[in-house]
């Protein structure tokens, strides 16, 4: 028997090839993961995130999915973040930096080029942009990319591009409660009409440390207490 | 190789411009020209200036037998991966002992068809013949004969056609043989023993018994580099860096085709681009890990070219490859090219494009100042310290100096001081010492931040986090 019959046998597996992956993977979140098509965030698509503002907590949404992705082989690719990923808080939040890329490209072009390159891989298993760009085409071709490599494919985006038609396969849209927690609601999601608001106390996700432990004298409280 | 004097040249370029060989004599004829300057009518054996007249963007190369010569030494390197007993015979033809590969290879359709196409992806025209025999092979070869004869007993009735000028006999010998009427070797073969051997010679005797496998013949094998050096001249000057990448993959195959034979991999090559007036430019690259698909570093290449400005055109490419590793075991193109390629590597492919500083993973450190408990590091070599206190997500490549109203610090409205002062004052001993108190803050709409104030000088507030 040659080399090539041995391998055309269906019950010859092969290393470097890709076993059927799960549709998707939990967010950590059980009241966000019963509204999600598979129980979390879809494998191999684009899951796009629109916020109002920054420092509401869009990554923190994020971490326990990326802790529980980091224990895979492949890893977690950020192309061009807005800022400097804390390797402590991300260590704290449970993710093996040993997993973690970080992609600076110089041109926005050759950012979207990461960004597609990364998600058709197969090579990761999670890539993180932050793209500002309003163009269907790149949209559907990181879609593809994303579908090709079997990658979550998380886009940060502006909440005005709500409005926009998208082929990401989910879309939420985050916000602040008013007691403080992640407010988020799902405008588009596979096999389901929108849905939300669930809202999400992303503190609790650090565990020791509660984010939102406000003093309760809120007013004048910005003047420190001598230790 | 029916071709390879034109081969050698028309092989590094896609371009269908017209193309001849002239021989390198003194009359000077043409030899041999591609399609596209058949097309414009020119034939082998018409002179130099009538091929000129005919087509004006005609490239003429004299011929080249240091580069035939090159070429066939390469071809064998190359096919080092579907035997080991390779045989050169100059000028053109190689010689394969494939009886032992074809478990390997799944029989003789299958290698043939491998053979084939890895030939015709290096730029060769090629005509594959098999027989039990090295001259019988060679001869129907060389008579675009291209069969397979399996068996000893079919030998004779497959080359009785062909015509005796086959034969690597003297001119004298063939010309006494045509003076004879002895035309094929059908007739040559019915000639008695002895006469045979009285008129041409006991070496013509033991030929004929070799080609028929009465006797053995034994081959003087080819014994394959330890390194990759090849060039390739190009049939005309290339100004585009990214028009060289066709002429690049055909060294690549022939490299790839060469460490599949070493059983090995490269994880650098280096390409010089020959420029006139003796300038060259460099290009390497360097992957991960030990490699030979040729898809891969063909496409490692191509973003190299893309970003390639060249200051002059390009006359030449040569590709070396010094250092050679052992593949490990579990390589997943061990199987080479008989299996779904592997997937590219995302960090050559980015590096490739971008550089290699634009590719890295990232550390904790174990330190109190925050700007330096991290740093990037190597993909993949990251360390874990954690001195368990609550950090954001986001920190500032520089702490923002933010502004204040009656004290207070302001980030798109004021900002509201959670409890839990921590105060950091560290690094007294390299002259970078800080003293702050840091503070998690939080403003009207809702983001949270990580500021701190400083303890001396102005006693200024910055942003150095952003808790996303």
């Amino acid at each position: 028997m040659s080399l090539d019959h041995l391998l055309q046998r269906a019950d010859v597996w092969r290393g470097g090839r890709l076993t059927a992956a799960a549709s998707a993977v939990p967010s950590g979140y059980s009241e966000l993961d019963t509204l999600l098509p598979g129980g979390g965030w879809p494998q191999g698509a684009l899951t796009e995130i629109l916020m109002p503002r920054q420092g509401i907590g869009a990554l923190r949404l994020l971490m326990p999915a990326l802790a529980q992705l980091s224990h895979d082989d492949r890893w977690i690719c950020w192309v061009a973040p807005p800022h400097i990923p804390y390797a402590p808080a991300l260590v704290s939040a449970g993710v093996d930096l040993s997993r973690v890329l970080l992609v600076h490209p110089g041109a926005r072009q050759d950012g979207l080029w990461a960004v597609e390159q990364s998600l058709r891989s197969g090579n990761c298993s999670a890539v993180l942009a932050w793209p500002t760009l309003d163009d269907a085409g790149v949209m559907r071709r990181l879609q593809l990319a994303a579908e090709a490599g079997d990658a979550l494919g998380f886009l940060f985006r502006a909440e005005r591009f709500a409005k926009r038609p998208s082929p990401a396969a989910l879309r939420i849209q985050l916000d602040t409660h008013t007691d403080g927690n992640l407010s988020v609601s799902i405008l588009k999601r596979r096999g389901g009409w929108a849905a939300g608001p669930v809202h999400l106390d992303t503190s609790l996700q650090y565990g020791a440390l509660a984010l939102h432990s406000r003093a309760t004298t809120a007013a004048g409280c910005f003047q420190p207490r001598q230790q | 190789m029916p071709q390879l004097p034109l081969d050698v040249f028309s092989r590094g370029s896609s371009e269908p411009q017209p193309l001849a060989v002239s021989h390198s004599g003194r009359r000077s004829s043409v030899l041999l020209c591609n399609p596209a300057a058949h097309a414009r009518g020119i034939q082998p054996g018409i002179s130099v200036a009538a091929a000129r007249a005919l087509a004006h963007d005609l490239i003429i190369q004299p011929r080249d037998l240091n580069a035939e010569r090159a070429a066939l030494h390469a071809l064998a390197a190359w096919s080092y991966q579907f035997s080991s007993q390779v045989s050169l015979y100059p000028p053109d033809a190689l010689l394969l002992e494939v009886q032992g590969s074809f478990t390997l290879f799944g029989g003789w359709p299958a290698l043939l068809d491998k053979v084939r196409c890895g030939l015709a992806g290096l730029g060769y025209l090629t005509r594959l013949a098999g027989a039990p025999t090295p001259l019988a092979a060679l001869s129907l070869a060389r008579c675009n004969s291209e069969q397979h004869i399996e068996a000893h007993q079919q030998l004779a009735a497959a080359l009785s056609p062909l015509p005796v000028s086959v034969l690597d006999w003297e001119q004298v010998l063939i010309d006494r043989l045509d003076g004879m009427g002895v035309r094929q070797l059908g007739d040559l073969l019915r000639l008695p023993r002895d006469g045979l051997a009285r008129r041409f010679g006991q070496q013509s005797l033991l030929y004929l018994d070799r080609m028929l496998g009465r006797c053995p013949h034994p081959q003087e094998l080819y014994q394959p580099p330890q390194t990759f050096r090849r060039r390739l001249q190009l049939p005309a000057e290339v100004g585009q860096a990214q028009a060289l990448l066709f002429a690049l993959q055909r060294l690549l195959l022939e490299l790839c085709g060469w460490l599949g034979g070493q059983g090995a991999g490269v994880q650098r090559v280096d390409v010089c681009l020959q420029h006139r007036e003796q300038r060259v430019t460099r290009v390497s690259l360097e992957t991960r890990k030990p490699g030979r698909d040729s898809e891969q570093l063909t496409s490692l290449f191509r973003e190299r070219l893309e970003r390639l400005e060249l200051p002059l055109p390009v006359i030449e490419v040569e590709l070396c490859a010094d250092e050679v590793l052992a593949l490990d075991a579990d390589s997943p193109d061990l199987f080479g090219s008989s299996g779904k390629p592997e997937r590219l590597n995302l960090l050559d492919h980015l590096r490739a494009r971008l550089g290699d500083g634009a590719v890295t993973g990232i550390s904790a450190v174990a330190e109190h100042r925050p700007e330096y408990a991290w740093r990037y590091t190597d993909p993949g070599d990251s360390r874990t310290d954690n001195n368990g206190r609550q950090r954001p997500l986001w920190l500032l490549s520089v702490a923002r100096p933010l502004k204040t109203r009656n004290g207070r610090p302001q980030l798109h409205g004021e900002l509201q001081l959670e409890t839990g002062r921590e105060r950091i004052e560290s690094g007294w001993w390299d002259g970078k010492d800080v003293a702050r108190d840091y503070y998690i803050a939080t403003n009207p709409a809702g983001s949270s931040y990580w500021v701190y104030r400083e303890l001396t000088g102005e006693q200024g507030w910055y942003l150095q986090g952003v808790f996303e």
